[in-house]
């Protein structure tokens, strides 16, 4: 390992460190303000570090980072990728940290824990998005997956707990999975490295019966998507989705569901588009596949739901449905040149960070006062605080994907591309999708209905903190930006795919 | 970036939206001074939609007065703001103004939550006049579903009756609808040699699409614009969401709905299936005019059943706009040379029926503030009482049921001279509607205004001078169209001349 590696990974290392240092000030002061402080504060390191990376790559800057990345001793891929993921994990993770400073006084003796976790785990998330050999992806998972699972525990009561056993226990089986398909991967190809897993896989002898030209590797790629389907929160791995968002601490959901879902997103594509490129005529149909039923169990049960926590629990499960058509919509039949679907993926999870951030954000600050997740209990919201509940409206209406919203413009982009790969499987993804979205309109619309016209409980008023109310702001204009002006992250996700196309 | 602007369409479009920005900020307290300046705002926009029209140059550009900048420009996402009008969208723009402004004098009784009720009728109004002006798809669809959050907020809350389950209902179908549209669009702007929102591009006959490139087949295309305009317009089976949410709507949003939302469907027709999908159109000319026949039909015989006023002109609206429908099947015609009055007669159809729901809607509303009831049993001999609204009835009334000299006979009559040419039969069936038609009209008429009057309407008082001036405006509009309809038919002509020179250039292909 030379000093350049250590450059290489500097943004990991300076987040691994952040938390360090934001254990040791716990040992010194009891004031919340101090850690939300310094772990903000402190992300502008491992930030400037990958902007100064960025800036190599573009060429712009001095050193030597070519244009298709470097890699780190055959395990991290530094690239324009993992870059842009890079900035979408530390930018949630930001608006969590300063979004927790109310919350986390239901939790006096954790503050400190609850908040270095999150930096872990946010290492963890970086790890696996430049993770390019089996074994660094499984342990980034594992880095990723057990502080949450702490986390979703914290609060003194049952629910809580129940929420951190099942996510830690699921998760362990599914890692446990995963590992397997890890294990039948190396025994088929011989490697762990993506690149020499793509090439064998290429030459190796294949029978046009089986899928995947072989049960070995179809076995494998079946119980990794397994793994990765617990952490994309996809349809049929989604059993513990509801029950961790009800039970576990507020602003750890919101980090759940956009850092932890874009971190799994950039994994699957990265492990797909690169590792096992040559069988994609195979896998975008099982992706499809999964992809229709997370849209559907996600929307159809959401309808149901009378906690919000759990309706956005079911919410994320029907968004990974849709995420999932622009994965699958990689598998052109027509050559890769054209295919927008990589590209249409990172805007959608940039564009569903901001909107779930924003309502999210706004849950947190109303659940914190009125000290409950019911949505009967947001009766007259917009009367008792306007601001959050425009906010939850504006991010709601998101969620629909209804224009001007960011999330609009991703699921056109999306549904370009599946219908841009002439598959009629894929037209007919899509139309599963719209029809999904106009049930999903249904639930979201009941939360503002409720907020808006019915009367309120009390007339007390809804406020938080300024820590809390500059992190929704920041959420709310970046979503409301990106649906009025996409042009700039749209052009910056096309340059991110660059290294996906074309193999390794 | 600008690429062309004049400027006038921006204002004219977000006027209202800027005056509903401003009133959420709170530069008006008091529900008077809200009010009037409503008022203001819309008369304002109705100067400026009437000036989009005056400006509006025939045998001129095919698009004028275009506003246009890019908006996003990826390489392989393009897409731009691109506002302008033709001799189809121009005459919309300004039915939106008049109509908007008539909103505005109806909504003058509505007394809780009035700041935000003109906020949502005005964002209302900038949604739909976006609508008629967008050229850039992605434009196009932003406005369409814009619409739906201020009409949905105007049913629920300010609304009568089963309202939050309408509203629902009406926003359920919507949604519906336009995802078939999304999906259409989407696969229109992947197919090869398009790669662009712009629609002016997909109207210039062979440039741009056809069944070689397209990414879906033509005709799944053509159903799924189809679709999503007939829910809008409404047509039998997907009407359905119409009675409801005019019944229960406040006065304004009835006037609205049934004035200006319901043309964004025969808007979208004309422009998209017609002017996009002109092979289509005529392949698929059968069925559309047998939905146009039987909307006709089915629903001025649910109308004579009606007893609740707001729910028989609701359904009297399904059955005039089954004949947009019969109009733009009119492209069909066998041998010989395609004329405009059917597609004129639809457009025209869209403009009259405009008027004439708007005065009856404005009429009903200011019945139904003086009694409470809309019920037809209920009422009668009110004509004495309240002399204005009777006349505003009994005018809008035969206009609706076609008598000559009122705007509704010119479409009307036009739509029947097309729509004979290429379907003589079906049409001879349509007539038999506006033979009901002049049933329910009269009956309802006769039951509501004449007859004895029940001893409790003797205190009754007829229409403020507030309330008679959306009559008035109304009015003055269905006679002026009634007796001299050139002015617009010209108007509508010049818009739809390039469709029908595109029909006539096929004909003389296929003869040959």
């Amino acid at each position: 390992m030379t000093a350049y590696d250590l450059y290489l990974i500097s943004p990991h290392l300076a987040l691994a460190a952040l938390a360090l240092v934001v254990i040791v000030v716990d040992l010194f002061t009891r004031r919340t303000a101090w850690l939300v402080g310094v772990s903000f504060v402190g992300l502008a390191a491992p930030a400037a570090l990958s902007a100064l990376q960025v800036a190599e790559i573009s060429g712009s800057g001095s050193g030597g980072l070519a244009a298709e990345g470097s890699v780190v001793l055959y395990t991290l891929s530094i690239d324009r990728f993992s870059l842009f993921f890079n900035f979408l994990i530390l930018a949630a993770t930001g608006l969590v940290v300063l979004v927790s400073h109310d919350y986390v006084q239901r939790m006096p003796r954790l503050q400190g824990e609850f908040f270095a976790l999150m930096l872990l785990s946010a290492t963890g998330m970086m790890l696996l998005v430049a993770a390019s050999e089996l074994i660094t992806i499984y342990i980034a998972l594992e880095l990723t997956t057990l502080p949450l699972a702490a986390m979703a525990a914290f609060l003194p009561n049952g629910r809580s707990g129940e929420a951190g056993m099942k996510f830690l226990i699921i998760g362990a089986v599914s890692s446990a999975v995963m590992l397997y398909g890890m294990a039948l991967i190396y025994g088929f190809t011989g490697s762990t490295r993506l690149d020499e897993i793509a090439i064998a896989l290429a030459g190796a002898p294949s029978s046009g019966f089986v899928p995947f030209g072989g049960l070995a590797v179809l076995l494998a790629v079946s119980l990794l998507l397994v793994g990765f389907g617990f952490k994309m929160s996809a349809a049929p791995f989604q059993m513990w989705v509801p029950d961790v968002y009800e039970g576990a601490p507020t602003p750890m959901v919101a980090f759940l569901s956009v850092a932890s879902k874009a971190a799994a997103f950039a994994l699957v594509m990265r492990v797909f588009y690169i590792g096992f490129e040559s069988l994609e005529g195979d896998w975008w149909i099982l992706l499809a596949g999964l992809a229709a039923l997370s849209m559907t169990i996600g929307n159809l049960v959401a309808i149901a739901q009378r906690n919000i926590k759990r309706l956005f629990g079911y919410s994320t499960i029907a968004h990974a449905g849709y995420i999932l058509v622009g994965v699958a919509a990689v598998a052109t039949t027509s050559g890769g040149a054209d295919s927008f679907g990589p590209s249409s993926v990172l805007f959608y999870l940039a564009a569903y960070t901001a909107a779930n951030l924003t309502a999210f954000f706004a849950i947190v600050c109303i659940g914190n006062r009125i000290e409950s997740d019911e949505i009967a209990d947001y009766g007259g919201m917009i009367r008792r605080s306007p601001f959050l509940a425009i906010a939850l409206a504006f991010a709601l209406i998101a969620l629909i994907g209804v224009p001007p919203t960011s999330i609009f413009i991703a699921k056109i982009y999306i549904f370009a591309a599946a219908i841009n790969t002439g598959e009629s499987l894929m037209t007919w993804l899509v139309i599963i999708a719209v029809v999904n979205s106009v049930v999903s309109a249904y639930y979201y619309l009941r939360i503002i209905k409720v907020m808006f016209l019915q009367p309120a409980i009390n007339s007390q008023r809804v406020g938080a903190s300024w820590p809390v109310n500059v992190a929704l702001g920041i959420a709310a204009l970046s979503m409301l930006w990106l649906g009025v002006a996409p042009g700039t992250l749209l052009a910056a996700a096309e340059r991110a795919v660059t290294v996906l196309a074309g193999g390794s | 970036m600008f690429n062309e602007f004049n400027g006038l369409l921006t204002v004219t479009v977000f006027l209202p939206a800027v005056a509903a920005l401003l009133l959420a900020v709170g530069i008006l307290r008091g529900d008077r001074a809200i009010r009037w300046f409503a008022v203001l705002v819309t008369a304002g926009d109705l100067v400026l939609s009437v000036l989009v029209f005056a400006l509006f140059q025939r045998g001129g550009e095919r698009f004028q007065l275009l506003d246009r900048f890019t908006w996003i420009d990826t390489g392989t996402v393009q897409a731009s703001y691109f506002l302008g009008v033709d001799g189809l969208s121009a005459p919309l723009v300004m039915l939106t103004g008049l109509l908007g402004l008539c909103a505005v004098f109806a909504s003058f009784h509505v007394g809780s939550r009035v700041k935000e009720y003109f906020i949502w009728l005005l964002v209302l109004q900038t949604a739909v006049m976006g609508v008629f002006t967008a050229l850039d798809f992605l434009l196009f669809f932003l406005f369409w579903e814009l619409e739906l959050v201020p009409m949905y907020m105007l049913i629920s809350t300010w609304g009568s009756g089963r309202r939050e389950y309408s509203a629902m209902k009406f926003l359920i179908f919507t949604i519906l609808g336009s995802a078939f549209m999304l999906v259409a669009i989407v696969a229109v702007f992947v197919s090869s040699g398009v790669g662009s929102f712009d629609m002016t591009l997909l109207l210039e006959p062979g440039t741009a699409l056809d069944a070689g490139r397209a990414a879906l087949p033509m005709g799944a295309l053509f159903w799924l614009f189809f679709v999503a305009f007939a829910v809008k317009l409404p047509t039998w089976p997907v009407h359905t969401w119409l009675p409801d949410a005019h019944t229960d709507a406040p006065t304004a949003g009835s006037v609205m709905l049934a004035g200006v939302m319901l043309k964004m469907g025969g808007y979208g027709l004309l422009r998209v299936n017609a002017g996009m999908f002109p092979e289509q159109l005529q392949t698929y000319a059968l069925p559309v005019v047998i939905l146009g026949v039987i909307s006709v039909l089915y629903g001025a015989v649910v109308t004579l059943r009606q007893t609740d006023l707001k729910r028989l002109i609701a359904y009297s609206s399904v059955s005039h706009m089954g004949l947009v429908l019969i109009g733009i099947g009119s492209v069909a015609v066998v041998g010989g040379v395609l004329t405009d009055a059917g597609l004129v007669g639809a457009a025209m159809q869209l403009f009259t029926h405009g008027t004439i729901t708007g005065l009856l809607f404005v009429a009903v509303g200011i019945v139904y503030e003086k009694t409470h009831t809309r019920n037809i049993m209920e009422l009668g001999g009110l004509a004495n009482r309240m002399p204005i609204v009777a006349v505003a009835f009994l005018l809008a009334g035969a206009a609706s049921l076609g008598l000559p000299s009122l705007s509704g006979f010119v479409s009307e009559l036009l739509v029947f001279f097309g729509g004979f040419r290429a379907f003589p039969a079906l049409t001879i069936l349509a007539v038999l509607g506006i033979i009901l038609a002049a049933g329910y009209i009269l009956w309802m008429i006769q039951r509501t205004f004449f007859g004895p009057r029940p001893a409790r309407w003797d205190s009754l008082t007829d229409a403020t001078l507030v309330d008679a001036i959306p009559v008035a405006l109304l009015a003055i509009s269905i006679v002026a169209v009634g007796v001299y309809p050139v002015w617009l038919t010209d108007v509508f002509r010049d818009g739809l001349e390039p469709i029908v020179n595109g029909y006539n250039a096929g004909l003389a292909g296929m003869t040959r």
